[in-house]
């Protein structure tokens, strides 16, 4: 069947396992590892029951990466619109019968796990995109009509999201969704207006944010107006980081994570957690890691011969860094506080699913960075 | 189908680096940024985190520490801290806090004051805090509740110190008692004492214990702790169990102050005995008294109306806040005064026909048909007032009142115990100053026996007393024998500088009062050769004796309301040879003082004067303490 797409030559099995990249994974264990550690730690030195689940999440989740990696570009290729489209309509479904967590609708019970489809979506969004963009010419990209589809494609789901309301999630559906128009080669006369109109939308933007998400906004602006209530958070977790210091208070030893200072120390306040007790040592190390997985990423990205492959991984790439920047920054203080996890450190079974599923997709393009893709494939679906 | 060009491609490609390559540099300049964000955080503000992360974590508690114990001159324990057994209840280890009050209930009285405040006290605090349901249970109900401990889920049995008095009333007005720390105590008051912000705990309101509460208080024990981020206890960081309050040993003698206050039960009395050399209090009895073991719990709306309204006045300290008229026992003073001021040789006599004039008034002896001819001694043997008005006209008030201040009346002593009043010795000056009138000579007179403006407390009259026997030294009260470590020295008073021919006249005549037949208080006399006392009684007016009663014959005491009749009064000295104490008895409307004063004051002076040899042989300050604190 694969021969229909007259690619060059056929991949075996042991030919791909071989070809893996496998300092990227090396790389992603190690960071994973650091988030058993940290969870290890804020549990008082269990590993139950959040320590363990994780480990069990990220076995599933490898093998998971390995499977999607180990299944042809062009097959991803032909899923991206009917799983875009399951995903949309897995938000709709969300936003009708969805579980209540955490103050916001984003779950869908699944019986064997909780799934958020918003995440799905982020995943989805850049497998539809990048299959859309690849079969433009540079030329064609900048049109007004070709412009239709890609813009309702991010449109959609960040409309669906905000109503849940995700505004972390919609933030980096829209951010990625504009990446790739960028690096697509969107003509500047289409980007200056947008940055133009984005930049007049938020105080419009502004009136339609619910109370707790406008006094997330107050918080971050002046945390010590409240210490007690909203700032709360924000101000612990600047304590426990500052109180790290250079080599941290030690493993374990952490007062604001260990004495329940800190809020959400397991899942989106983690980061606190590190910075206390592995100081300015362990955050940065975290970051490096970071880095080099981002640039494997980009090197992914650029040495793959179909812009599918390209722009696929480098969807990702941002995606990953975008969750990176949101929770590092929020945690500090930077930003204000939104729900957004740190990626593969973080408690949590979809976040790392979707994190470790995304990489299978990077290991995909890099495994058939040398295939060939038609511009136009797969019009039946 | 058409595949794309590979220069189509390429175009794409290339767009594609760059612009990637552009946003890459971006993320590189936002980690940088979010690395320097931490580089801040974690090397620039560490320290105020630091801070910050530590003063969340590390509670600093006090503990009080034990209040220092009081003891009389051999060691008897006169407050002490005991043992108080609570109930406690944590209401998140109980199943309902209503529920766990029901069942405790069953085995200890809870009243529904205690019930409300319990539930008041579940609902506003976290449920691991503790609260206090009852305190100061029997060793019954205690023991009960440590048997029953598996029915009482969340109650928890504990045990505190409070303060408590053996003795309750008899010392009531020299120890005081503790309560709990008030608003107005922290506002009038420089003490910057951190146990005072602690929560329930008690200080010295009054007597001894306000005194030297700062000695008696100790210093502050501290506990850290650390806590979590919602109050609980998760571990004791350091205890520093703080110093124990200093022990304190009094002059006091409890034998007899039990004595004193048992002589006078159902009278309204006061009674001092002292030392007349180093100024020690013996006993100092103010009859009725209240109970300070009321106060330390709280006392109660009931008892406290009680108190405040019983005419005995329980919460007055009489001994040294009430002021009377001093009556005869001031006549010594009035014959010291004229034999310095030389207005009368000793043996000089005055003829006494029961009334004297002086322009148009008439001034009587208490003894209708007077004394005759009396000297001195004579005068004093059976207090007749004629001679005193004599001889108190040809001193001048200004003469005696010079005498009676050295005498420590109208002064004060700076005693230990506080609330002292200096009572009032009038001179001419005096007078016109409080009220704008001149002198009167009559009033001269009055003053020369004890009555008109003259006041006096019970202290004052013992330390006049004991100045007379002592020789004439400015002796004054103590009541601390020792506060922790510190002995208190008692130097050889100075001199008031009053001739001894003076004094001698004076102990001669207060030794005719008491061991001459006919002398006012031969009939409270002690039979003995070496113990025997000298005294002067005294009885003082608290109504005016109208002229048209004075014809028809004063009425008796017997027949007149309590609160009309006569102030008893007696002042003694013993053993009359070689003095060594003085006392000073005042029976409120007792009637005169040879009946109602002179008797308590000789049994009283019989006991301390038997007492005596043990009481030299006591102890050094804390010679016999040290050994009970281990115990």
């Amino acid at each position: 069947m694969l021969d229909t797409y007259g690619s060059t030559r056929e991949l075996r099995f042991l030919d791909k396992l071989k070809d893996f990249n496998w300092l990227l994974i090396a790389l992603i264990a190690a960071i994973a590892s650091i988030g058993f550690a940290m969870l290890y730690s804020v549990a008082g030195g269990t590993f139950e029951p959040r320590a363990s689940r994780q480990m069990i999440l990220f076995g599933i989740g490898l093998c998971a990466l390995i499977v999607v990696a180990l299944v042809d570009l062009r097959v991803w290729m032909r899923l991206a619109y009917p799983a875009y489209a399951a995903s949309l309509l897995l938000l709709v479904v969300v936003e009708l019968f969805g579980k209540i967590g955490m103050g916001a609708e984003r779950w869908v019970d699944l019986y064997v796990f909780q799934l958020q489809p918003s995440e799905l979506m982020k995943i989805t969004l850049i497998l539809a995109m990048a299959r859309y963009l690849h079969s433009l010419t540079l030329d064609e990209v900048s049109r007004p009509l070709t412009l239709i589809p890609p813009l309702a494609m991010i449109g959609l789901p960040v409309i669906l999201v905000l109503m849940q309301p995700n505004l972390g999630t919609a933030t980096i559906l829209g951010a990625v969704g504009a990446s790739l128009l960028f690096v697509a080669g969107l003509s500047w006369k289409w980007i200056l207006p947008a940055v133009g109109a984005v930049a007049a939308a938020i105080p419009v933007g502004w009136q339609f944010l619910l109370p707790y998400q406008k006094e997330r906004v107050y918080t971050f602006l002046d945390p010590e107006r409240d210490p007690l209530g909203a700032g709360y958070n924000i101000l612990q977790s600047k304590i426990a980081i500052g109180s790290g210091g250079v080599f941290g208070k030690g493993y374990m030893l952490g007062s604001q994570s260990q004495l329940n200072f800190l809020p959400e120390k397991h899942t989106d306040f983690i980061f606190t957690t590190l910075g206390e007790e592995f100081g300015l040592l362990g955050a940065v190390t975290l970051l490096l890691l970071y880095l080099a997985v981002l640039t494997i990423g980009m090197m992914i990205a650029y040495s793959s011969r179909s812009h599918f492959g390209r722009l696929l991984a480098f969807g990702i790439c941002v995606n990953f860094v975008l969750y990176i920047l949101i929770n590092v920054s929020m945690v500090m203080g930077v930003i204000p506080v939104v729900g957004i996890p740190l990626p593969l450190v973080s408690y949590g079974g979809t976040a790392m699913l979707t994190v470790l599923f995304g990489f299978g997709l990077l290991m995909c393009v890099h495994l058939h960075r040398n295939v060939d893709v038609p511009r136009h494939s797969g019009a039946f679906w | 189908m058409p595949i794309l060009g590979d220069g189509h491609d390429t175009l794409r490609a290339k767009t594609f680096t760059r612009r990637s390559l552009v946003m890459g540099g971006g993320v590189v300049t936002l980690f940088a940024a979010l690395t320097g964000r931490i580089y801040h955080l974690q090397v620039v503000e560490r320290e105020r985190y630091a801070m910050l992360a530590e003063d969340n974590r590390v509670n600093v508690q006090l503990l009080p520490p034990l209040r220092g114990r009081i003891f009389d001159r051999f060691g008897v324990e006169l407050a002490s801290n005991r043992q108080n057994y609570r109930a406690v209840l944590i209401p998140e280890k109980a199943e309902s806090v209503e529920r766990a009050l029901d069942a405790l209930a069953a085995y200890i009285p809870i009243s529904d004051n205690q019930r409300q405040k319990a539930l008041r006290e579940a609902r506003r605090n976290k449920p691991f805090t503790p609260i206090t349901v009852a305190e100061n249970l029997t060793w019954e109900q205690f023991a009960s509740l440590n048997l029953n401990i598996p029915d009482l889920s969340g109650v928890e049995p504990d045990v505190g110190d409070t303060r408590h008095y053996p003795f309750g009333p008899q010392l009531s007005h020299v120890l005081g008692y503790v309560a709990a720390v008030s608003e107005r105590d922290l506002e009038n008051t420089d003490d910057d004492d951190p146990l005072l912000r602690i929560p329930g705990f008690r200080i010295g309101k009054q007597g001894v214990e306000r005194a030297v509460d700062r000695d008696l208080r100790g210093k502050a024990g501290v506990r850290q702790i650390e806590v979590n981020a919602y109050g609980r206890v998760i571990r004791e960081l350091s205890r520093d169990t703080g110093t124990p309050g200093d022990d304190v040993v009094l002059t006091l003698d409890m034998e007899i102050q039990k004595f004193t206050q048992a002589r006078v039960a159902d009278q309204s009395a006061s009674v001092v005995v002292m030392d007349i050399h180093n100024g020690d209090i013996i006993a100092l009895v103010s009859n009725p008294g209240f109970d300070p073991n009321d106060f330390n719990v709280g006392i109660s709306h009931a008892r406290w109306k009680e108190l405040t309204e019983d005419p005995l006045k329980p919460l007055i300290n009489k001994a040294l806040t009430g002021q009377y008229p001093p009556g005869s026992t001031f006549k010594m003073l009035t014959a010291i005064a004229a034999i310095e001021a030389g207005v009368i040789p000793p043996e000089s006599t005055v003829h006494c026909s029961g009334r004297m004039s002086l322009g148009s008034h008439d001034f009587h002896c208490w003894k209708r048909g007077g004394h005759g001819s009396v000297n001195m001694i004579g005068a004093l043997k059976y207090s007749c007032d004629i001679y005193f008005y004599e001889v108190a006209r040809r001193c001048g008030v200004d003469k005696i009142s010079e005498v009676a201040h050295r005498f420590g009346l109208g002064e004060t002593f700076g005693f230990e115990v506080p609330g002292e009043k200096r009572g009032n010795v009038p001179s001419q000056a005096w007078k016109l100053a409080t009220t704008g009138e001149p002198w009167q000579q009559g009033e001269t007179l009055i003053t020369g026996i004890g009555q008109g403006y003259l006041l006096a407390t019970p202290l004052q009259l013992a330390v006049m007393t004991a100045r007379i026997a002592n020789g004439g030294r400015a002796v004054v009260p103590h009541i601390l024998r020792s506060v922790g470590a510190t002995s208190y020295a008692k130097p050889v008073p100075p001199s008031i500088g009053i001739p001894d021919v003076a004094l001698d006249l004076a102990r001669q005549g207060m030794n005719a009062v008491s061991n001459e037949p006919g002398g006012t208080a031969y009939g409270s006399r002690i039979v003995s050769d070496t113990l025997a006392l000298a005294g002067k009684t005294g009885t003082a007016q608290v109504r005016r004796i109208t002229r048209e009663e004075r014809a028809t014959g004063v009425i008796h005491n017997d027949n007149l309301p309590w609160h009309l009749r006569d102030h008893a009064l007696f002042v003694a000295f013993a053993p009359v040879d070689v003095p060594r104490y003085a006392i000073s008895v005042i029976v409120e409307h007792g009637g005169s003082g040879s009946k109602a004063a002179a008797p308590v004051a000789r049994d009283v002076m019989q006991l301390t004067l038997e007492r005596d040899p043990s009481r030299r042989a006591a102890m050094g300050p804390s010679a016999g303490i040290a050994g009970k604190r281990e115990g």
